[in-house]
């Protein structure tokens, strides 16, 4: 019996060895290990024997028989990894093939780069407000020294709702009602919509947005403000960005400033982009005109302040060399998917 | 506002490269908006003399010259034109050159006949009959200015003047005039102004012996201000004041015209010459009255166009009727005539913005409008009319008469502010010194005795302690203040919950693939026909613009819809094959009282097509509103809404609150 035990290890094992897939396995452990398997039938005739032979056989039988168990696992773990492998290699693809994208939106231009604006003001402590697009002629002239006949007033043709309500032309008449709140110190940045009856080109909207910033506090200078907008323009056009203020006129600020950036084309040589200039104009700014304080209901004796305003429309188009105003409120996807 | 280098170089010397001084006068305020070199346009072309002329010897209507242009050089031209004459001095184009808007000049051969260079005429030189009287327009130019054969022709003919275009605040009206730059350009480069005081001889009797001024509207007319010259004889300007009518942007016309829009140019302060004859009533001395127009319904300004008047409008009278729009246009029969012989010039100053409103109602926009409407300097017009006067003794082409009839009813008092030091550096965040601020101030012409600063009358700009410091900053240098951020507490920058909430709805929305939209929120009110709003809908009543540029942008939107429906459309005839769109944008809701504010809204509106069916849309909104913690929507079939497909329309409400 021990002989035929040997036997049939050896036999076993071989079987084993040679299946090639999971089925021959399968064959191979109803073969060897099933009820009629001749294992089986040598545990069957272990009645016969005595206790002791029973004994030393049964152990070996049993441990044949775990022996093959194993044997056959392991095999069968082979064979799977070796099937794996040969799937894996027939399932091969070329990574570097595009990919199916999910849908994707971006915003549009212009509020791509005014969250960025408000982005960099929200960082210096500045908070973001928002006022009426139809406001009176108080807040958007009137209160901001420019009276009825004042000449200003025809640079910027204003549409009327009624004699006292127009569309507003700035966004300046947030300073008055930021200062009417009466709320201070004030740190505010005001983007919104403006109006002027311009008619429609390349150049001219009748509708377009402006950024205004007001800060009021006791002991604010010239010198603040110009800090304030050189961090502002280097970090809206990189560090390397260069820029100079000269006095200019607002009826609102006193002094008045604007702000001009170097040529990013030329660097302040003069060529065509910046109009033979060096610079481009990028923002107007002052002192807060000490009459407009008091209009608001502040001492000008003990507070100062200043403010900016910005267009926005020429800041996008320099910074994706766009040519024409126009596409802004045309909408044509071919435009606007150009941001994603 | 154009500005002569030579003319400026009267009152300041300052020589420097074009492009210094707009770097210069940019930094204190004044931009240049660019600048010309007339002889820029031309090279090349010099003095040269026509030493012989003879028919060409095939075509007869050429000739041939030979033409010394200089250093031994002869040079052979064939030209078609008719004036030549021999000994004659004209410019000559060399060969190589160019004249103005055309391709270097080479040789050329007329039938065998070489022709080396050209002979120019007057337009071929950016110039007219105006500029040079006694040439002609179509021939050769003949110079009778003194010139050196092979000489250049800029200087010869005054085309060697650079002019600048500066751009001129609001706030500075006395910068529309030669003087007012002079000043400003001494103060910026460091130099002195040499102011000139004009001298008149007079001696040609009094003029109170023949005009008598009255003054009806003196809050219209604060200051009148007259002299007359006599014996006038009519002719062209010497060419220094035709160069400087030329680079002043004007035509030249004839000494008086011109010697008037040369004060125009120097002072900021318009003239008005009048033949005396116009003023002169039936069987009356002349009269000048300044009143409103009244009774007058009409006026026939010198341009023959009828004018509707109406009655505020200030109107220049004699004893019986209108002679001219007061500072804005005279009438037809007003002007100098080639027989005129006694001037009465006019040196007036009229309120600003009453001129404003009389041009407008007019629809008329003149020179001497355009400087009344900045409001310029009263204590000019006295200095104005003795220049005036003093340029006609000058040309000899009129005496003037003596004394001058001012009514004055400005009541003029010079402002003086305190020069608060301290005030100022607070202001600018600078420590200049006290004596450098007067050393500013007086170099703008300011008087600074004890801490007092006396406002010269031409700069009626400077109010206040904040309007010195700003003149102070500005010749100082902004780029020398010192650039510091703010001191004191940290202040809390933030977003608001709103503003929070829009973020996250929009990067939301991104993520779903939608494309951000902007439209006008002015939209025309046949919108609301196109998405068939019922006749009677609330949303039908809108702000309504009184002046808006066409029926299109005519309202401002009570909805968004159309607004979104257009660019759906528009995108859709783009070609675009498919769209996914969100717009945030304001609606108008009129408030019942006209003069109350609309109540303003924002509204997200989202629209796609070819972008998958109700359910996707639906979709779209739920997720949106799981993205952004609301309650869940709740979608009701909406049957009766006329925009949509009666069986695919829901109302979404959301924790109990409906939305359209």
């Amino acid at each position: 019996m021990k002989g035929k035990l040997q036997e049939l290890r050896n036999r076993a094992l071989e079987i084993i060895n040679n299946a090639v897939d999971l089925s021959a396995l399968e064959q191979a452990r109803v073969d060897l290990l099933g009820k009629k398997s001749e294992l089986s039938g040598v545990m069957k005739q272990m009645g016969k024997l005595t206790a002791d032979e029973r004994r030393e056989l049964g152990q070996m039988a049993n441990e044949l028989r775990s022996e093959l168990e194993q044997q056959l696992e392991s095999k069968k773990a082979a064979v799977a990894a070796a099937a794996l492998e040969l799937k894996l290699k027939s399932e091969r693809i070329d990574v570097t093939a595009p990919g199916k994208k999910l849908p994707m939106g971006n915003q549009h231009p212009l509020h791509l780069v005014l969250d960025e604006i408000k982005e960099i003001f929200v960082g210096m402590g500045y908070e973001i407000v928002d006022g009426p697009e139809v406001e009176y002629d108080l807040y958007n002239f009137e209160m901001l020294n420019i009276p009825r006949d004042h000449p200003a007033r025809d640079t910027q043709d204003t549409f009327y709702v009624t004699d006292n309500i127009l569309l507003r032309t700035q966004t300046s008449p947030m300073q008055v009602r930021t200062m009417l709140k009466g709320k201070l110190p004030i740190r505010v940045i005001v983007p919104g919509r403006v109006y002027r009856s311009d008619e429609v080109d390349a150049t001219h909207s009748p509708v377009f947005h402006q950024i205004e910033g007001l800060v009021v506090d006791k002991g604010v200078t010239l010198g603040d403000l110009k800090a304030t907008l050189e961090v502002f323009a280097k970090r809206l056009y990189g560090d390397d960005a260069v820029v100079r203020f000269h006095p200019s006129h607002f009826p609102f600020t006193e002094p008045s400033a604007e702000m001009d950036i170097m040529c990013f084309h030329c660097h302040g040589e003069g060529c065509p982009l910046c109009k033979g200039e060096g610079w481009i104009e990028i923002l107007g700014c002052g002192m807060v005109h000490p009459k407009v304080l008091e209009n608001c209901g502040i001492d000008p004796e003990v507070y100062s302040g200043w403010a900016l305003g910005m267009g926005l429309e020429r800041v996008v188009m320099r910074k994706y060399q766009i040519d024409d105003l126009r596409l802004f409120y045309e909408n044509d996807l071919r435009f606007l998917t150009q941001f994603n | 506002m154009l500005l002569s280098k030579k003319w400026l170089s009267e009152f300041v010397d300052v020589d420097v490269t074009p492009r210094e001084f707009a770097n210069t006068m940019a930094m204190t305020g004044f931009c240049v908006g660019g600048y010309e070199c007339e002889g820029d346009a031309i090279d090349g072309v010099v003095v040269g003399k026509i030493l012989k002329i003879e028919r060409h010897p095939t075509i007869s209507k050429y000739f041939v010259c030979q033409v010394d242009v200089g250093n031994g050089v002869v040079l052979q031209q064939v030209t078609a034109a008719t004036n030549l004459v021999e000994g004659g001095y004209c410019p000559v184009c060399l060969p190589g050159g160019h004249v103005k808007g055309q391709p270097p000049i080479g040789d050329a051969d007329f039938d065998g006949v070489k022709s080396s260079g050209m002979l120019c005429s007057l337009p071929e030189l950016g110039l007219t009959e105006n500029d040079f009287p006694y040439g002609i327009e179509n021939g050769i130019f003949f110079i009778e200015e003194p010139c050196e054969v092979g000489q250049d022709i800029r200087p010869v003919l005054g085309l060697d003047d650079t002019v600048f275009d500066m751009e001129i605040t609001a706030n500075r009206p006395d910068g529309h005039s030669v003087i007012g730059m002079a000043r400003e350009v001494a103060a910026a480069f460091g130099k002195s102004y040499k102011g000139h005081e004009p001298i008149v001889k007079g001696g040609a009797g009094n003029i109170e012996e023949i005009l008598k001024v009255r003054v009806d509207a003196p809050d219209l007319c604060p200051r009148y201000t007259a002299r007359a010259v006599k014996n006038v004889k009519i002719g062209p300007s010497p060419k220094w004041l035709r160069e400087r009518i030329r680079a002043g942007g004007m035509r030249p016309i004839n000494n008086i015209v011109d010697i008037t829009n040369y004060i125009m140019m120097e002072y900021g302060q318009p003239m008005h010459a009048f033949d005396i004859r116009e003023l002169i009533g039936k069987g009356g001395g002349a009269e000048i009255v300044v009143r409103q127009a009244g009774e007058d319904k009409t006026f026939v300004t010198l341009d023959h166009q009828e004018r509707t008047l109406s009655p505020e409008i200030l109107m220049i009278c004699n004893a019986h009727e209108p002679v001219g729009l007061a500072g804005i246009m005279g009438g037809l029969q007003s002007g100098i005539k080639d027989d005129t012989t006694t001037v009465v010039f006019e040196s007036a100053n009229f309120y600003g913005p009453g001129l404003r409103r009389s041009g407008r109602k007019l629809g008329l926009r003149t020179d001497a409008l355009a400087h009344y409407e900045k409001g310029i300097d009263a204590q000019m017009t006295l200095d104005a009319v003795n220049r005036c006067c003093e340029l006609c003794e000058l040309l000899g082409c009129a005496e003037t008469l003596d004394g001058v009839i001012d009514i004055d009813n400005t009541g003029y008092k010079q402002r003086v502010i305190t020069l608060d030091a301290d005030r100022i550096n607070q202001l600018c965040g600078t420590e200049i010194p006290k004596e450098k601020m007067v050393e500013i101030l007086k170099s703008l012409q300011f008087d600074v005795r004890d801490d007092d600063v006396y406002v010269p009358a031409f700069r009626a700009d400077v109010e206040g302690i904040a309007d010195l410091a700003e003149e102070v900053i500005r010749i100082y240098g902004l780029d020398k203040v010192p650039a510091q951020l703010h001191k004191g507490g940290t202040p809390q920058g933030k977003y608001s919950p709103e503003q929070k909430f829009e973020r996250q709805l929009v990067s939301t929305l991104l993520g779903f693939g939608f494309f951000e939209a902007i439209t006008y929120t002015f939209i025309s009110p046949r919108w609301y026909d196109k998405i068939r709003l019922s006749e009677t809908s609330p949303l039908r009543r809108s702000v309504v613009i009184s002046n808006p540029l066409g029926e299109d942008t005519s309202i401002m939107r009570t909805t968004t819809l159309p607004s979104m429906l257009e660019t759906l459309s528009k995108n859709y005839n783009f070609r675009n094959p498919s769209a996914r769109i969100y717009e945030l944008g304001k609606i108008f809701i009129p408030n019942d009282d006209v003069e109350v504010l609309p109540d303003e809204r924002v509204i997200l509106t989202l629209g796609t097509y070819q972008a998958g069916d109700f359910y996707a849309l639906k979709g779209v909104v739920e997720s949106l509103v799981q993205a952004l913690n609301l309650a869940p929507a709740v979608f009701t079939a909406c049957r009766d809404n006329p925009t949509f497909h009666p069986g695919r329309c829901a109302s979404i409400s959301i924790g109990g609150k409906w939305s359209a």
